[in-house]
């Protein structure tokens, strides 16, 4: 008794932080959908997850009553040397058939279901990804933008998914599911947001040297909350005003390297990496894997290779000075 | 199964469980083996058959006339292998020899013909890197165009036994086996000339 | 009759046995090193934003566990048991073309060899690191692993040594199918005999079958990348899903041979210690030989997220549910030859069961996997990892230890040490559900799998670092074993013909075996020899000498041609693929003419 109180002293901060494990909060969960393709997911594995529960107790069980009752005793006599059971093989045959038959049918039901084509009037958005960040493109609005989506909730949305270069995988579990992007091909994802927030994905096809920082975040919000968001995408970029560092910035930018491979609207046509008309109205950059603030900015702007290994962006190398007008100026890109 | 009918076609004249001669059993399993190569090469032709973003395409190029001649020229070699292991197995080295290099050089020929039948491709711009009908024909072709090269060694090494007087009816296995690589290259070939230049 | 020694005699081996050996102590070897990267893998992952290794360095890891814990380590642990047992088993002197063995072994070693070279090489290619080890996943999709996108000679490397090996398992596949079909004892009829030779004949069917296709995929690949041909390529119009179809043709019979012969181990080890035949030998045979042919007919289960559209998702769901049966029904039949039965805890019984119970976790996630919506927040999550580590670790990792304890007798005249064995297998089976457990959660929490860092905000840290204690904790029974061998070599309980009172014929002569291994060859007439008639099949001293064909050299000589070849083309030196071409057919032609008695 005293043992076993010692022993559980010794295991209970262990325990505690496994537990602490499962408090969450868990972002990227695919197990608090909020949509319907998120649901009908959720629903067919719960109903699966259940027929695999029952099957593990019951055979794990048959399995260690075996070994219980069935072990050597001495002086026990030698083990009738059974050879088979031809009903007992054909049952435990049909028992199986029949429990995947409750599988397969809400399967088949469900890819069905959740793989029909977009309805008329759904909102339509391009996904491309790229080495490593998503492209989005509402060609219906005129918008485009990355690594950061915004949906309106209760809007069914019709992705139309393709790739810029190697195979990627769209993933944003609590609303989306997954599906890879490939080159060469289109793919689909329809569903219906249904609760306002904000939901995290990540990439999910090892796609080189970057795939852990292809990241994404979706925003679903209240239709008046989207038009506005909208309207404000496909503004004009905000001009800096004149002799501020943000308008030296802009220099700096329409004479460096950035227009290269960088689209602002009325300043540059770079199509290599995102567009960045309006960045300063996002949360993240590089990918979703970094806060978008100045001090982010500045380490990525000088040294994207180390923030994302094998990034196609290199050190810019600006000096201090500089550096603060440029991102001062992407600071400004409301 | 007896076990002493089994010992008369035996390895060396050991006992097999089948009856059958290992070398010979091991073959056919590496003729399978090779189906599945081949079956690889053949449905991936097939997949991108017509999707070529850009020419030339199979119609501008091949030339069904020339390539039935050696197809016939193959098939034809089949015959001569067939005469060899026949000649073999009743000793008769003599004609053992011709039929062994009769086969061969009808595998020669076909090799001439499609180095001719290639670079005349080339020539007219189709080349391994031009287009996926390139890509997918001349891998295809030329894995083929390897395996003949390999049989063609092959009988020519059976010959040069035979001339060194190594070869006698004791060997028969061997050429049998022989026989059954040069008729599944032959067969492959049918199937490729069927499926690339007259099903188009 | 004594049997030669000294390096001579292990390098121009063609005894079926030492093979085994060579075998199993070569592939013993990668598995620690497939169990290094492993670790590193999890020492990267215990916290979130690690830096243990660069985001590089990691995509080799896990490439490299994975290849070479499939290719280098798994599968030549399963050919190593094919080689030592199934000629004792089934009544045969050796396998049906014993230098042909031995090239398959030296095509093996160097194979990996010559792929394991990449972490050591990257000067030479001015890398600008010491490391250009295979970094495409083991499953190399295209079009990342095209030239464009992959630059170095890293993913030549990993296609190159794949052919390599490939070689070496389809040499070993008709040897096996020929050795089992051709060479069995005189009234070895094929439904008696072992399982375990059952499930090396159906895997040697599988093997040749499945490796030419991934063959032909790997030479697209290395013509797309050096020879500028389109396979995969989208701007030709190719499909860079072209090879996902070609490797999971491949890759999915690649599964079950991994996993049929660990099941053959586990239907020996029952009976033994049960006592009492195996439950439904017949069925057990006809379910092994129906997941081989069911097989081929499931490989889109992997490729339910690339959109081939509802119909074909709804085809491969249901096969994949197909397949789930005759598994389920060997695992039935294995706990009903427990049942009823006198049940001895020795090791290997504790490690067959091990993999009764993990297997049965592992097939129940595979199940999860088999419906396309669900699988939609599985795959390329952790939770796959958690299933294929459940299915290979628990599965064919324990299987074939329970090999390992149960014919170690037989092959070193020593029995294991049971103390160390039954630490050694409740600290793996401890430490396999704490590394492998919580990676079902951590996948569908949100994790991505062949990331070499993730968040903290996604809320898996303390869940990684558990499964990370749970991969140290592994790498301790690991050593726990490695003890234990080395104690055993001197200290071990010798053993005698058959210390575990086993049934088929492998434990009729002496441990370890005579270099000819059977005295009298003989005939049976049942599927449990030695507990049918013993006495029939009782080994007696020879009464004249007995031939045994002698060593050669020229497997391996031509062995040596490959890898030069090889190294040809990630060395751009054309002539080096001419000199690797005429050493391999100088060493065949040698082989061909070399007098040779079986």
């Amino acid at each position: 008794m005293h043992r076993h109180h010692r022993l559980i002293q010794r295991l209970l901060p262990g325990l505690l932080a496994v537990l602490a494990a499962c408090a969450g909060p868990f972002p990227q969960t695919t197990l608090a959908p909020k949509s319907d393709l998120g649901f009908a997911i959720d629903h067919l594995f719960t109903g699966i997850f259940g027929w695999a529960v029952g099957v593990f107790v019951v055979v794990e069980g048959l399995l260690l009553f075996a070994l219980i009752r069935f072990r050597a005793r001495p002086g026990a006599p030698a083990p009738k040397p059974t050879h088979g059971h031809t009903a007992l093989e054909i049952t435990w045959t049909l028992a199986p058939v029949l429990i995947l038959v409750m599988v397969a049918v809400p399967t088949i039901r469900t890819i069905f279901q959740t793989q029909a084509p977009a309805p008329a009037g759904a909102l339509k958005v391009e996904v491309i990804g790229h080495q490593w960040w998503w492209e989005f493109r509402y060609p219906d609005l005129g918008v485009v933008t990355a690594n950061e989506l915004h949906l309106p909730v209760s809007r069914t949305v019709g992705l139309d998914l393709t790739s810029g270069d190697v195979i990627h995988s769209f993933w944003v579990p609590a609303i989306a599911a997954k599906r890879d992007v490939v080159p060469g091909h289109v793919n689909h994802i329809v569903f219906t947001p249904d609760t306002v927030g904000m939901y995290l994905g990540q990439c999910a096809e090892f796609c080189g040297d970057s795939h852990a920082n292809m990241r994404t975040r979706v925003f679903v919000e209240s239709d008046s909350a989207f038009n506005a968001w909208v309207a404000d995408q496909k503004s004009p970029p905000v001009e800096p005003a004149p002799n501020s560092l943000a308008a030296t910035g802009k220099s700096d930018f329409q004479h460096g390297a950035c227009i290269a491979c960088h689209t602002i609207e009325g300043v540059s046509k770079g199509v290599i990496g995102p567009n960045l008309t309006h960045l300063a109205s996002r949360t993240t950059i590089a990918g979703a894997t970094y806060p978008d603030d100045s001090l982010d900015l500045a380490l990525w702007v000088n040294h994207a290779p180390q923030r994302k290994p094998g990034s196609v962006m290199m050190d810019m190398d600006l000096k201090p000075a500089d550096l603060q007008a440029i991102v001062a100026y992407l600071m400004s890109l409301k | 199964m007896s076990h002493a009918a089994a010992a008369e076609h035996a390895q060396g004249g050991h006992h097999t469980s089948m009856g059958l001669d290992s070398r010979k059993m091991a073959f056919w399993a590496f003729i399978g083996s090779e189906c599945l190569l081949f079956a690889t090469l053949i449905s991936t032709y097939l997949i991108y058959k017509g999707k070529s973003l850009e020419g030339p395409f199979p119609p501008q190029i091949l030339n069904i006339p020339f390539t039935s001649f050696s197809t016939f020229d193959l098939l034809m070699s089949s015959l001569w292998m067939v005469l060899a292991l026949a000649a073999v197995q009743r000793n008769d080295m003599k004609w053992a020899k011709i039929w062994l290099m009769g086969t061969a050089i009808g595998g020669l020929i076909f090799l001439g013909g499609q180095v001719w039948e290639f670079s005349h491709f080339v020539e007219h711009g189709l080349t391994l890197q031009k287009n996926l009908f390139g890509t997918t024909f001349f891998v295809l072709t030329g894995t083929h165009g390897a395996h003949v090269a390999v049989g063609v060694l092959w009988l020519l090494t059976l010959w040069w036994r035979a001339m060194q007087g190594k070869l006698t009816s004791k060997n028969a296995m061997t050429v049998e086996i022989t026989g059954l690589y040069w008729h599944f290259v032959d067969v492959i070939w049918i199937i490729i000339f069927t499926v690339v230049y007259l099903i188009q | 009759m004594s049997e030669p020694t000294g390096l001579k005699s292990w390098l121009t081996t063609v005894d079926h046995k030492r093979i085994g050996k060579l075998y199993f102590w070569t592939a013993f070897c990668f598995f620690l090193v497939g169990g290094v990267e492993a670790l590193l893998i999890r020492s990267q992952l215990a916290q979130p934003n690690g830096h243990l290794v660069d985001a590089r360095t990691y995509n080799e890891l896990f490439t490299m566990h994975g290849t070479t814990m499939i290719f280098l380590a798994l599968m030549p642990l399963s050919v190593a048991f094919f080689n030592f047992i199934v000629p004792l088993q089934i009544g045969a002197r050796d396998v049906a073309f014993p230098r042909l063995n031995a090239f398959s072994y030296w095509v093996f070693l160097l194979g990996g060899l010559f792929m394991n070279a990449s972490w050591f090489v990257g000067p030479l290619f001015h890398a600008g690191r010491l490391s250009v080890a295979p970094n495409g996943g083991w499953f190399g999709y295209a079009n990342l692993t095209e030239r464009q996108y992959s630059i170095g000679p890293n993913i030549d490397f990993w296609l190159l040594g794949l052919q390599i090996l490939g070689v070496s398992s389809l040499a070993g596949g008709f040897n096996f199918i020929i050795t089992i079909l051709n060479l069995r004892a005189p009234g070895m009829r094929m439904m008696r005999l072992p399982v375990f030779s059952w499930m090396t004949l159906v895997t040697s069917f599988l093997l040749i079958t499945a490796f030419p296709v991934i063959t032909v995929a790997l030479a697209f690949l290395m013509f797309d990348r050096n020879f500028g041909t389109h396979f995969y390529q989208v701007a030709a119009g190719g499909d860079p899903v072209l090879w996902q179809h070609l490797f999971w043709l491949f890759g999915h019979p690649e599964v079950y041979i991994l996993i049929l012969p660990a099941m053959g181990v586990v239907s020996e080890v029952l009976p033994t210690f049960s006592g009492k035949p195996l439950f439904g030998y017949t069925v057990v045979v006809y379910s092994g030989i129906l997941i081989a042919f069911m097989g081929w007919g499931v490989w889109s289960h992997h490729m339910f997220s690339v959109g081939l559209g509802p119909i074909a998702d709804a085809v491969f769901s249901s096969t994949t549910m197909l397949i789930a049966i005759p598994t389920g029904v060997k695992i039935f039949n294995w706990i009903a030859t427990l049942w009823g039965g006198q049940i001895r805890f020795d090791t290997p019984l504790l490690f067959a069961v091990g993999f009764i119970a993990m297997f049965i976790i592992g097939g129940l996630s595979g199940v999860s996997h088999a419906s396309p919506p669900a699988d939609l927040q599985q795959t390329d999550t952790y939770y796959v990892v958690a299933h294929i580590h459940y299915v290979l670790f628990g599965g064919t990792v324990l299987g074939l230890f329970a090999g390992m304890y149960y014919w170690w007798p037989k092959m070193t005249g020593r029995i294991l040490n049971e103390t160390l064995g039954k630490v050694h297998f409740w600290l793996m089976l401890i430490g396999m559900n704490v590394a492998f457990f919580p990676m079902h959660f951590i996948g569908l929490l949100g994790m991505p799998r062949r990331v070499y860092t993730y968040s903290p905000d996604l809320g898996v840290s303390t869940l990684n670092l558990v499964s990370t204690a749970g991969a140290f904790l592994i790498a301790v029974a690991m050593l726990v074993f490695i003890w234990n061998v080395f104690r055993t070599r001197s200290t071990g309980k010798v053993a005698g013909d058959n210390p575990w009172h086993g049934a088929t014929l492998e434990w009729a002569m002496s441990s370890p075996p005579p270099v000819y291994n059977f005295a009298q060859i003989p005939t049976v007439h049942s599927r449990l020899p030695l507990w049918n008639e013993p006495d029939s099949v009782k080994q007696k001293p020879p009464t004249g000498p007995i031939h045994v064909p002698g060593g050669s050299w020229w497997p391996m000589v031509a062995a040596l041609g490959l890898p030069l070849m090889a190294t040809s083309l990630v060395a751009h030196a054309l002539w080096l693929v001419f000199v690797g071409a005429a050493i391999l057919i100088f060493g065949i032609y040698r082989w061909g003419f070399e007098p040779f008695e079986v």
